[in-house]
């Protein structure tokens, strides 16, 4: 009854092609879509460019070992391998010897590995294997959420929370319970190696227990089917037909995390306490390759001083890359289902 | 009846074993709960002693000032925030375009030994050491200007942002089917326009939110700042100058042995928190609104 009353629809989309236009449809539809040589040239150009940003992926790590290699010639000239074993670290006399940061750095991951592997394994067990359905994705978001906390956030808090708890409790309860074996004694600063490699440890759980349940999803479902039918209880079941299928991915996990831990600077340099030297207990201040780089280098006077710190770099970076292409390797071994025993 | 009896005696004896095998079971239930419980407690700790210290001393003053001498009260980070925003968005300009290139080689065109080797360099540049990157970026840039500034920050930044995006951009591209490039070639759409009008923008929010997460990772850096930002204690928008950063007013003032600094680094750490979280989930709720949304 309306519609005669409404005024016709104005129709302002694309009209029906009419008369001499139509004639003409063929051949210009021809030039558009059908590749020409202007297309062609499109294309090339296009994945040339994308081939170019693929290339400078290539070129950034070309560049970062062409600068380091460049800039510590001068110190690797002056000291040669000697730079690796002396234990004197003196700008004043110029004097550099780099051992207590190699002990410090390789310390405190380790610390940071015993304290953390089993602590990232039993999260990534019990996420893909034991909790309920529901509980696995926020589980697995929580512990993600852990990364993503930037490095000095964790370190403020190590000064203002770790650090005090350890100086009033945790490191007299230690020294009067494992004092004897050497490794805990000596005034309780609460700064000092067991503080960085507890920070450590927090840092890089994440880490490995992403990759270990990566690892331990890819393993084949059959697996677990073929264990329970045997008549394993569970853990048996994670223990025989999981854990030892994921053995390689699982140490590539572990591997990844300590390549975070040698590199992780600000945390550390907050807690470490920063002196140069090599101390059996771990209540002792230390010092890590990566801190002496973040505390001196812009205050570095001198072209040996400055070249020092560049060679300490680089070996922090060669060890760094060594330690990540095994781990990805590794990972690699069991996610893309080649047989895992080809790296273990 | 005599397969049912033994059967049942089979089953008997499997019972009895299993008393020891099931409290072993619980156990390792118990044991990895228990961890799980462990490595929350840090972050839960975090957290609340973030807030808790920092949310009395987040004011106005705190948002807009530049820092006081010594000894004052009051002051902010106002110069820290703007610095930190500049140099972001500087190392975003030089990174995204290049880790999203490179993603798109690699998911169209790298199907080929040296596709799998920028794959694996981009992985092994992933685990670089920032403190690293901040050496070469001083020696790219700062070197050549002859002093520290928010260009230099931007560049390790960027160092850092563009491995995380390739992989991820890849990662997001192979999702999408095949069959709809196919689609697009059958109707005569050459590859470039393909790849861009089609195939990335299908995938454009997997591909935003790997942005996001290189942008949330680089947001927090600090060591790669210490020697090519710098830092500075006043207000300055010159990239070719020293500028203050977020993180790294927060190290300063930690380190620092004033209870004022303190206070304001525990502030700092919350407003860095938030703007990470708050951009992050922003651009989550802008790709999920569909402002940026693909075909699907």
């Amino acid at each position: 009854m309306g519609n005669q009353a409404l005024p016709r629809p104005r129709l302002t989309g694309p009209r029906p092609i009419t008369g001499r236009e139509v004639k003409a449809g063929p051949k210009s539809r021809s030039s558009l879509l059908i590749h020409t040589s202007s297309g062609e040239l499109a294309d090339r150009t296009f994945r040339f460019t994308m081939l170019l940003c693929a290339a400078a992926v290539l070129g950034l790590l070309v560049l970062i070992v062409y600068e380091l290699v460049v800039h510590s010639q001068l110190s690797w000239r002056t000291f040669g391998w000697s730079f690796f074993v002396g234990h004197n670290w003196d700008p004043v006399q110029e004097q550099f010897g780099a051992m207590p940061f190699i002990y410090g750095t390789l310390v405190s991951s380790l610390l940071a590995l015993i304290l953390s592997v089993p602590l990232a394994i039993g999260v990534a067990v019990f996420t893909t294997e034991m909790c309920p359905k529901w509980l696995r994705g926020p589980l697995s978001f929580t512990t993600e959420l852990l990364a993503a906390i930037p490095s000095v956030i964790y370190g403020l808090w190590a000064i203002f929370v770790l650090v005090p708890l350890l100086r009033h409790y945790v490191q007299p309860f230690l020294a009067r319970t494992l004092g004897w074996t050497g490794l805990f004694e000596g005034p309780p600063y609460g700064i000092g190696m067991l503080a960085a490699g507890i920070v450590l440890a927090i840092m890089i759980v994440p880490i490995i227990s992403s990759i270990t349940r990566e690892v331990l999803t890819a393993v084949p479902q059959h697996q677990r089917e073929g264990v329970f039918a045997l008549g394993a209880t569970r853990w048996e079941m994670i223990r025989i037909g999981v854990l030892r299928n994921a053995r390689a991915g699982i140490v590539g996990g572990i591997i990844l995390g300590l390549g975070r831990a040698l590199g992780e600077t600000m945390a550390v340099t907050m807690v470490i306490g920063n002196r140069p030297e090599i101390a059996r207990s771990l209540f002792a201040p230390g010092y890590t390759m990566a801190s002496v780089i973040a505390n001196e280098f812009s205050e570095a006077t001198g072209d040996v001083y400055l070249s020092a710190l560049v060679e300490i770099g680089l070996a922090l970076f060669l060890v760094t890359i060594i330690v990540n292409a095994l781990a990805r390797l590794m990972v690699w071994s069991v996610t893309r289902g080649q047989p895992a025993r080809a790296h273990v | 009846m005599s397969e049912r009896s033994t059967t049942s005696a089979a089953h008997a004896g499997v019972l009895r074993i299993s008393l020891r095998r099931r409290a072993t079971d619980h156990l390792a239930t118990f044991v990895a709960a228990l961890t799980v419980v462990l490595v929350l407690l840090p972050l839960v700790a975090i957290f609340t002693y973030l807030v808790y210290r920092g949310i009395g001393s987040i004011n106005w003053a705190f948002l807009t000032q530049t820092p006081k001498p010594v000894g004052e009260p009051g002051g902010g980070m106002a110069n820290a925030i703007g610095g930190s925003i500049v140099i972001l968005a500087i190392a975003s300009l030089l990174g995204v375009p290049v880790g999203i290139g490179a993603g798109i080689y690699l998911s169209e065109f790298g199907r080929n030994r040296f596709g799998d080797l920028i794959r694996f360099t981009s992985d092994v540049l992933n685990g670089v050491p920032s403190i690293v990157i901040g050496i070469v970026a001083y020696s790219l840039v700062v070197l050549r200007q002859r002093h520290f500034s928010a260009l230099a920050g931007g560049v390790a930044l960027a160092i850092m942002m563009v491995p995380t995006i390739t992989r991820t951009t890849e990662e997001m591209l192979l999702l999408v089917p095949q069959a709809i490039r196919e689609a697009a070639y059958g109707l005569g759409v050459p590859r470039w326009r393909t790849t861009l009008s089609i195939t990335l923008r299908t995938a454009t929010s997997g591909v935003i939110t790997g942005v996001m997460l290189a942008f949330a990772r680089v947001a927090g850096e600090t060591a790669p700042l210490l020697f090519t930002a710098f830092g500075n204690q006043y207000w300055n928008m010159n990239v070719n100058q020293p500028t203050a950063a977020l993180p790294l007013q927060i190290f300063t003032y930690a380190i620092s042995p004033f209870d004022e600094w303190h206070r304001q680094a525990w502030a700092g750490a919350l407003v860095l928190i938030i703007l990470i979280v708050g951009a992050v989930a922003a651009v989550r709720i802008a790709v999920r609104q569909g402002s940026f949304a693909g075909a699907n």
